[in-house]
């Protein structure tokens, strides 16, 4: 798998490329700046790109719009940004365009090495991996609200889950319940926020982003 | 007021020294029956200070003083042209302490030529307020009434006393001396006026000149930022030692010990190495927070726009974000806007009950202008926590103001005014948070 790296702190740049090599992954290029990436992202068109938001030379979210740019160009390029900090506004201007292929995660995510690989994957397989923090800001803005207070506590649990863009299988591993469980869970989800039951893991996710989104 | 500017014509002179003989007469029974009373209570609540109960008196005394002295001061603008700038020290944080109250007023020269003007203005208010009117009804009567009448009664006018014992020339002198008094009366009404204008200028206006009024406000708006910036490093230091510092600290012992054991014990290493980078999260997520609290990068990276629209997506309730702002303000005024408005959102969502809020940042006028309301349950008062009175402080550091409407049952509107220029325009991607 085809990868281009954007991060500016020579340290960090290394790491990633190690650790994405050790996993069996191509590092076409990797660029130290927003203008760079661009170039990069048009010509090579890889597989997936990991994307830090900050970059010289603005050293502003120069990556951000690079991706964003460069999506505009290639409609779904798969794109993981990583940050220190992570922004529902950043959050929702990567989903606009709602065609998957997007991750945004906080860096210290990338300690948890096996976790940061299946997230790289699933972009790169247009899926979406979302931070948890990310995740846990959009719940508890719209927890207010009527259709999320219905949600049993296990329900709310499995929406998040899913949210950040895990499968079905995904989910049932890491609640110790089987896959049959998850998905009359999901139905019950989706049935109560009024949503259109959507075929396929990744557009079940885009759905749900897309509610709690508005 | 157009009663100056149609001079010349009769009924101008006319309509001006009617005018002047009612406002007049309004300065003499106010000097009369307002001020004279104030000023014994003033004296007797001063003197009520040694026994108490003066600490509860005065204050309202002399606030009622102020009032009338700025309603003299507003007549002499709107009547004679004659300005009279207000000079009080504005009103300390702290005042709803009796004693603090009471020293902010006592302290404050402005009073003390309140008092004696409340004094000195019971003659003069009298003399120039009755005048106007005095001089033309006195020399009316000296040419309508007084010839008249003394020729069935003992009667006078002026020097002409008895009339009668004058014969002719006590007519003449009657009819000429009033003519002369009432032409004088109808010139000087405003004049006499604008004398009393002039007066209350002398004692009401500021002893001190503007300048060293802005010397005084800005010594106290600098100590203040300087003793907030104190406490603020204080706060980061303490932060960084108790948490990164010493988490980053267990880690390395951690991490040491795992290295020892890696040979013998591969599994107790191994358990090591997990504690530790779930320490290094911890260390990480409390670095972030902090980072967040001294300057939030989405500031950084997307300026006020971007930064308060991120606050208001965090806020657990819908937000209506309108911002304008063709450029950028200077970094440290953009951050005092930043957290003034983080501020009043925080309140919103933990004291108001608003099922909605809404924001509206603009630039006009030369300042940065940050509406902030809700439809919640009202009642904000500034001294119920330190967070509205730093945030006014810290507003106040670059000459900005803060003015709260919040009345029982709502709604709050919280507006909030930053002079600054805006740095040339900067392209942003649209945020599409609408």
């Amino acid at each position: 798998m085809r990868v281009v790296i954007a991060e500016d702190l020579a340290l960090l740049r290394d790491g990633l490329i190690r650790l994405l090599e050790a996993f069996q992954f191509e590092v076409v290029e990797a660029v130290d700046n927003g203008p760079s990436l661009l170039r990069a992202l048009t010509t090579h068109r890889p597989d997936v790109a990991v994307v830090d938001v900050r970059l010289p030379p603005t050293f502003t979210d120069e990556g951000l719009r690079a991706a964003l740019e460069a999506r505009k160009e290639i409609p779904g390029l798969p794109v993981l940004v990583l940050s220190q900090h992570v922004e529902q506004l950043y959050a929702r201007e990567l989903l606009s365009d709602s065609s998957g292929g997007i991750g945004y995660l906080l860096k210290d995510r990338v300690s948890d090495v096996s976790q940061f690989v299946d997230a790289v994957r699933r972009v790169a397989g247009g899926g979406t991996a979302l931070d948890p923090d990310v995740v846990a800001q959009l719940l508890t803005r719209r927890a207010r609200e009527e259709p999320l207070q219905t949600l049993t506590p296990r329900e709310r649990e499995v929406l998040g889950l899913m949210a950040e863009g895990r499968s079905n299988a995904a989910i049932a591993g890491k609640l110790f319940i089987t896959e049959k469980a998850i998905s009359k869970h999901t139905n019950n989800i989706f049935s109560k926020l009024n949503l259109q039951p959507a075929e396929g893991d990744n557009r079940r996710v885009l759905a749900v982003l897309a509610y709690l989104n508005t | 007021m157009n009663d100056r500017d149609d001079s010349g014509a009769p009924e101008g002179l006319i309509y001006r020294w009617f005018l002047s003989g009612v406002r007049g007469l309004v300065q003499v029974v106010l000097s009369q029956a307002v001020n004279i009373p104030l000023f014994v209570l003033s004296v007797v609540s001063f003197a009520l200070i040694p026994i108490g109960v003066g600490v509860f008196l005065l204050p309202p005394v002399l606030l009622a003083l102020r009032a009338l002295a700025n309603q003299q001061r507003a007549w002499s603008a709107a009547w004679s042209g004659v300005a009279i700038p207000v000079p009080y020290r504005p009103e300390p944080p702290s005042s709803a302490n009796p004693f603090r109250r009471l020293k902010w007023l006592l302290t404050d020269p402005a009073t003390w030529r309140d008092v004696l003007w409340t004094l000195v203005n019971v003659p003069v208010g009298l003399l120039l307020g009755l005048l106007p009117a005095a001089l033309v009804v006195y020399g009316v009567e000296g040419v309508l009434v007084a010839p008249w009448v003394a020729m069935i009664a003992d009667y006078g006018w002026g020097p002409f006393w008895p009339l009668s014992e004058w014969g002719a020339v006590g007519i003449v002198g009657s009819i000429v001396g009033g003519v002369a008094l009432t032409a004088a009366g109808l010139q000087l009404g405003p004049r006499l006026l604008r004398a009393h204008a002039l007066f209350n200028r002398s004692l009401l206006s500021p002893t001190r000149t503007a300048l060293e009024q802005r010397v005084q406000e800005l010594t106290e708006t600098r100590s203040e930022t300087v003793d907030a910036s104190a406490a603020e490093l204080r706060r980061i230091e303490r932060d960084l030692h108790d948490g990164a510092q010493a988490r980053l600290v267990a880690l390395s012992m951690n991490i040491g010990l795992a290295e020892q054991l890696m040979k013998f014990d591969p599994e107790a290493a191994q358990k090591l190495l997990v504690e530790a980078r779930e320490a290094s999260g911890t260390a990480l997520t409390e670095l972030r927070d902090l980072v967040r609290g001294i300057h939030p990068p989405v500031l950084a990276e997307r300026g006020l726009d971007g930064g308060v629209r991120a606050l208001a997506l965090s806020l657990p309730l819908p937000v209506d974000v309108e911002i304008d702002l063709p450029g950028r303000p200077e970094a440290p005024v953009e951050s005092a806007a930043y957290f003034a408005v983080a501020e009043m959102l925080a309140n919103i969502a933990k004291h108001s009950g608003a099922q909605r809020a809404w924001i509206d940042i603009h630039h006009a006028n030369g300042a940065l202008k940050m509406i902030v309301g809700d439809d919640g349950l009202g009642g904000a008062d500034l001294d119920a926590g330190s967070g509205m009175r730093g945030i006014e402080r810290r507003l106040a550091a670059f000459d900005g103001t803060m003015v709260v409407t919040s009345p029982q049952g709502g709604p709050t509107v919280v507006t909030m005014e930053l002079p600054c220029a805006l740095s040339s325009p900067r392209t942003l991607p649209s945020s599409g948070t609408d």
